[in-house]
Formats: C-alpha cells, sequence, structure tokens
C-alpha cells in the first residue's frame, strides 16, 4: 500500500496533472457517486467512516452534511481554505501538490447535500494558490467533470474560487460567510447554524480543505477500509504540521494513534542542538500549553487523548518549544496575534486582547511583578466564555495555561529566553 | 481611466462567479483590482466599486479597512512582510527582520527614501517550516521567498524593478 492517502505528489510527482490523476483513479469515485449513488448513500459513507472535521473542531463530517435543511433551497458547500492559523500550513501543501483530489472531495460533497455551486475561500496570501486551482478546475469543466448534466445525469456542478485578503478570523465559518458576501469578516450570531442558514442565507456545509480531500478515497474504498486505519476516536491519517525548535519541521501525514514522541524525534528529528524539550503547542498559537514530560510524550494521539492533560489536538499544528525558550515571550507572541486579529465585533474578544497585549508588554519590559501576572491572568479568565467565536477564547487558551503550568517563567528574574 | 474601463473583461469574469442577485461578492476581488497599478486603494476607486455594487462608499471603505492585505494609503513600490508570529520566532524572524530593517535602513512599518520598499511586520502567512519568510506585495499581487538568509533576501530585493 501506498505511504501517503492525502500528500499522495510526494510518491506521484505529477499528480496535480489531470490525465496523471485520472491513471490513479481520479474521478472515480465523484463518477461511481453521481452515477451509481444517491447523495443519501453518499453521506451514509461518509458518516460512516467516522472521518472528523481537520479544521480544528473534530466535528463528524458526515453528520455535518446531513443536518442541512432539506426545505430551503439552493444548497452551497463551501471549503474553507483561509488557513491562517500560527503552525498550519497543511493545506497549502495539498492545494499546492495534489489538487484534484480536494477538487474531488469538494464535487463529491456537492453531490451529497444537493449542491450545484461550491465556494473555495482562499486566504489571500495564497494567491498563487488560487490562480492554480481556478486553472485545475478550467481544465475539469474542459474534461466534463463539471459544468451541465455531468456523466450524462442531471446532476450540474460548477466551483469557484473566492480571495480572501488577510483576516484570521475568516477562517472562523459564519466570519467566512460573510466575507464571502462581500461584508466585514465578522462572525454571526448562532444558532441558526450553516447548515440551515448559511451563504446568502441557504443551507450551506463548511469543509476544511484536509476533510474534504479524505471524501474521494472513503467513497472509492468503503468505510470499512477507512476505520482500519487510526483509533476508533479518530479514523484515518491526519496531517500534522510541525514547526518550532525542531530540527525536520514540515508537513507529516499519519494515522492517529502516534505519539509526539513518534512526531517530535522519529520524524522531526528530535530537538535543535539537542536541547530538552520543554512545551508543545498541540493546535498552533490558539492551543493550551502542554508541559512536557513521558507521559505526554508517550500518549497516543486523537481528538480527546489530550483532554486529560488539559489541551486540544484541534488541527494539528504541533508547535515545538524547548528549554532556551522562556513561556512569557510565548503568550507574548500569541497575545500580539490574536489582538490584532480579533475582529472587533464582540467587547470581551476586542477590549480583553488589547488589555492582555498590555499587560503582557508590561511585564516583559518592567520585570514580572506578581500583581501585574495575577491581574493578566484576571483579564484572560474574564473573556472566558464571554465570546461570540471562539477567536476570543483561543486568545486566552496561552496565557492562563501558560501562566498556570510554567509559573516559574513567571517570576521576577532577569529578561531571558528569546531564541537568536 | 475608471477600472470599468481599465478592466472591463476582467470584471465581468468576476461578476459571473457569483448569483446576479448577490454581486456584493464581487468587492474583494474589485478591491484587488483597484489595488492593481498603485498598490493602494484611491478614493474615486472606492466610489466607482461602491456605484458597480449599488452600496455606500462607507460599506466599502469598511471592508477595504477591514482586511490587512488592502491598503488606503500609498506606500513603496513593494511591500516586504516578514512573518514574526511564534512559529517563525522560534526559528530566528524576529532576528531576520532586525537585521534586515538594518540593511534597508528603515523601522518596520518605513519605507526606503527612494520609495522602493516598505518593510512589514505581519502575521501567520502560513510557512512557518520555512521560516525566516517574508511575502513581497506588489500592486495585486503576492510572492513568498521562504528559508530566507538576509544575503538572499537583500538578492530578492535587489532583482526587483
Amino acid at each position: 500500500m501506498s505511504q501517503y492517502l492525502l500528500l499522495r505528489h510526494r510518491e506521484i510527482p505529477e499528480i496535480s496533472r489531470l490525465e496523471v490523476y485520472r491513471q490513479h483513479g481520479g474521478f472515480e469515485a465523484f463518477q461511481k457517486a453521481v452515477t451509481t449513488m444517491t447523495p443519501d448513500q453518499v453521506t451514509e459513507v461518509v458518516k460512516a467512516s467516522g472521518l472528523r472535521g481537520r479544521g480544528g473542531a473534530g466535528f463528524p463530517t458526515g453528520l455535518k452534511w446531513s443536518f442541512m435543511d432539506r426545505k430551503s433551497w439552493p444548497h452551497y458547500v463551501v471549503a474553507n481554505a483561509d488557513e491562517s492559523e500560527p503552525g498550519t500550513f497543511k493545506d497549502r501543501e495539498i492545494m499546492e501538490g495534489n489538487p484534484f483530489q480536494f477538487l474531488e472531495g469538494v464535487a463529491i460533497a456537492s453531490y451529497a447535500v444537493g449542491a450545484q455551486r461550491a465556494y473555495i475561500y482562499i486566504r489571500g496570501e495564497y494567491q498563487h494558490i488560487a490562480r492554480w486551482l481556478d486553472e485545475k478546475i478550467a481544465e475539469m469543466e474542459a474534461a466534463g467533470l463539471l459544468g451541465e448534466k455531468l456523466f450524462g445525469t442531471d446532476y450540474s456542478l460548477r466551483i469557484y474560487t473566492h480571495l480572501g485578503a488577510g483576516a484570521y478570523i475568516c477562517g472562523e465559518e459564519t466570519a467566512l460567510l460573510e466575507s464571502l458576501e462581500g461584508k466585514r469578516g465578522q462572525p454571526r450570531v448562532r444558532p441558526p447554524f450553516p447548515p440551515t442558514f448559511g451563504l446568502y442565507g441557504k443551507p450551506t456545509v463548511v469543509n476544511n480543505v484536509e476533510t474534504l480531500t479524505n471524501v474521494p478515497l472513503i467513497v472509492q474504498n468503503g468505510a470499512e477500509w477507512y476505520r482500519r486505519m487510526g483509533t476508533p476516536d479518530a479514523p484515518g491519517v491526519k496531517i500534522f504540521s510541525l514547526s518550532g525548535r525542531v530540527k525536520r519541521p514540515g508537513n507529516y501525514e499519519l494515522p492517529f494513534g502516534l505519539t509526539f514522541r513518534q512526531l517530535i524525534y522519529e520524524y522531526g528529528g528530535g530537538i535543535l542542538d539537542d536541547r530538552p524539550i520543554k512545551a508543545i503547542m498541540p493546535a498552533g498559537a490558539s492551543s493550551s500549553l502542554l508541559r512536557v514530560d513521558d507521559r505526554v510524550l508517550d500518549t497516543p494521539l486523537d481528538y480527546v487523548a489530550l483532554r486529560q492533560f488539559g489541551s486540544d489536538l484541534g488541527s494539528a499544528s504541533v508547535i515545538v518549544i524547548d528549554d532556551t525558550v522562556s513561556i512569557d515571550w510565548v503568550i507574548q507572541k500569541t497575545i500580539r496575534f490574536f489582538k490584532h486579529e480579533s475582529c472587533g465585533k464582540c467587547t470581551p474578544c476586542r477590549e480583553g486582547t488589547y488589555w492582555m497585549k498590555h499587560l503582557i508588554d508590561r511585564i516583559r519590559e518592567d520585570g514580572k511583578e506578581e500583581k501585574q501576572v495575577k491581574l493578566l491572568l484576571d483579564v484572560a479568565r474574564q473573556i472566558q466564555g464571554k465570546c461570540l467565536c471562539a477567536l476570543g477564547e483561543f486568545s486566552t487558551m496561552a496565557v492562563v495555561s501558560g501562566i498556570e503550568r510554567f509559573p516559574e517563567d513567571f517570576r521576577e528574574t532577569v529578561l531571558e529566553g528569546v531564541p537568536g | 481611466m475608471s477600472l470599468a474601463q481599465k478592466y472591463s473583461q476582467e470584471i465581468q469574469a468576476i461578476f459571473a462567479k457569483y448569483p446576479p442577485e448577490q454581486k456584493r461578492s464581487a468587492i474583494m476581488s474589485l478591491l484587488y483590482l483597484a489595488q492593481r497599478e498603485e498598490g493602494y486603494i484611491s478614493q474615486e476607486a472606492m466610489k466607482e466599486i461602491a456605484d458597480m455594487l449599488e452600496i455606500s462608499v462607507t460599506e466599502v471603505a469598511g471592508v477595504a479597512g477591514f482586511y490587512t492585505l488592502f491598503h488606503r494609503q500609498k506606500e513603496g513600490k513593494y511591500r516586504i512582510q516578514v512573518c514574526t508570529d511564534l512559529p517563525c520566532a522560534l526559528r530566528g524572524a524576529d532576528s531576520f527582520l532586525q537585521e534586515l530593517a538594518q540593511a534597508l535602513g528603515v523601522r518596520p512599518g518605513e519605507t526606503t527614501p527612494d520609495g522602493r520598499f516598505t518593510l512589514e511586520e505581519v502575521m501567520c502567512v502560513g510557512a512557518c517550516h520555512r521560516a525566516p519568510v517574508f511575502q513581497v506585495q506588489h500592486g495585486d499581487t503576492i510572492t513568498f521567498h521562504e528559508n530566507m538568509s538576509l544575503e538572499e533576501a537583500l538578492a530578492v530585493l535587489k532583482k526587483l524593478e
């Protein structure tokens, strides 16, 4: 069996060419779905496979599709290619290297929910990918894989790209939909959720790029085949984006159930200069910081495993921190990010990130006074549970976990621990 | 010349992506077009986009101001955007930015006296495994430069007209 399900370009470099993708079974799943399966049967296969959303939330994909309101039409599929979490760079590699498998996933999802129009919302910095996908979509249209009455059936589908312009918040699905509608990308109050009230007020499925790229193989090979990989909680494979103080940063496509030790030491080559590992952020800048010990390093990873340590796998964007780095510096970085990216719609996030930034700057510049650290922790806790969307919550994760789990880094000491 | 005169075909293609009654969805693509020549969006361009979309200039400005890749001010011909977020900074992005600033003789946020480069510190660009990294924004294009040393970065900048 080949090593890759998603990053197949690493084995078949030419797979971004339509004829090569088709030589390797490309678009057979889409044709099979449209010509031999009902939309509900497709949804059932994806449900049975146990595929969960790879954007971070881990919501069961087939279940999401089955929520689409059948009394309201038209339906839309939107691929979330707004990948903007510091530490995440996996969707980019999929779209650059294996674009047709992703596009086939978009097409199958569209058929499953009865959508005749799908949009791919791509972050502005990935402009080269938007142009690249436009070419690939044009090739599909020319080959009769997109357009009117596909494969001699009554089903028609068009896929369009939509380029964002630099806003992390647009990765939040309702902010993304607002942005796609031509507005400021600010989250909506939910409920209603997108499968009831999505793009242009119509039922919409929003799925991450990596999630959709799994779909053609699941439809082609069946749910049981997919469940043979990974863990019962998280069947299948995941792309781990590994960054920070490791020797070989990059994307690693591996089955769920592997450990941080394997990921960081076997695949990532270990820590730079062979220093001791200190902390892991498993889900990018929005993670709770894990204080590393053997138990953390040897826990098989899936969506629930890290909860026992008070963290989450999220999008599996693993940022590795070694003992040269001080945690107060780390949270200064994450706070700065979230303050910049707060959309300003709700007060706890807008004002809270502003005050956290002032406090951490003061703590780092003027010395780590206990009173100031307590105040920072207090502000972070007051943001929690009060925001319209997850960004506000995310802005506090590293702050609270960092101060609680690494108290020694917040005591009055000489400032150090800044990577060169 | 107005956007409609200059880019009529491209504008048609943009509107064709969205349902006819949802033309407001075209706003971001139109703002990119408006930014193509001068690297920023003029008041006249916003007025024209507002008329095309049948919304107010204020609404257009609200969208233009929300997204970091849209600019309302004329700056250097090339915007050199260095990511200094956590994963990049763990691999030396902060010192890379400082060295680059020193070599260009400006501070982050400033433009070189010849008007060629504006140096900017930006949030995550999705290249954390290839830090230090910067992107060059020029008109409506963006180009990534990854795994950069100061010497390589300066060589890249030298090649820009």
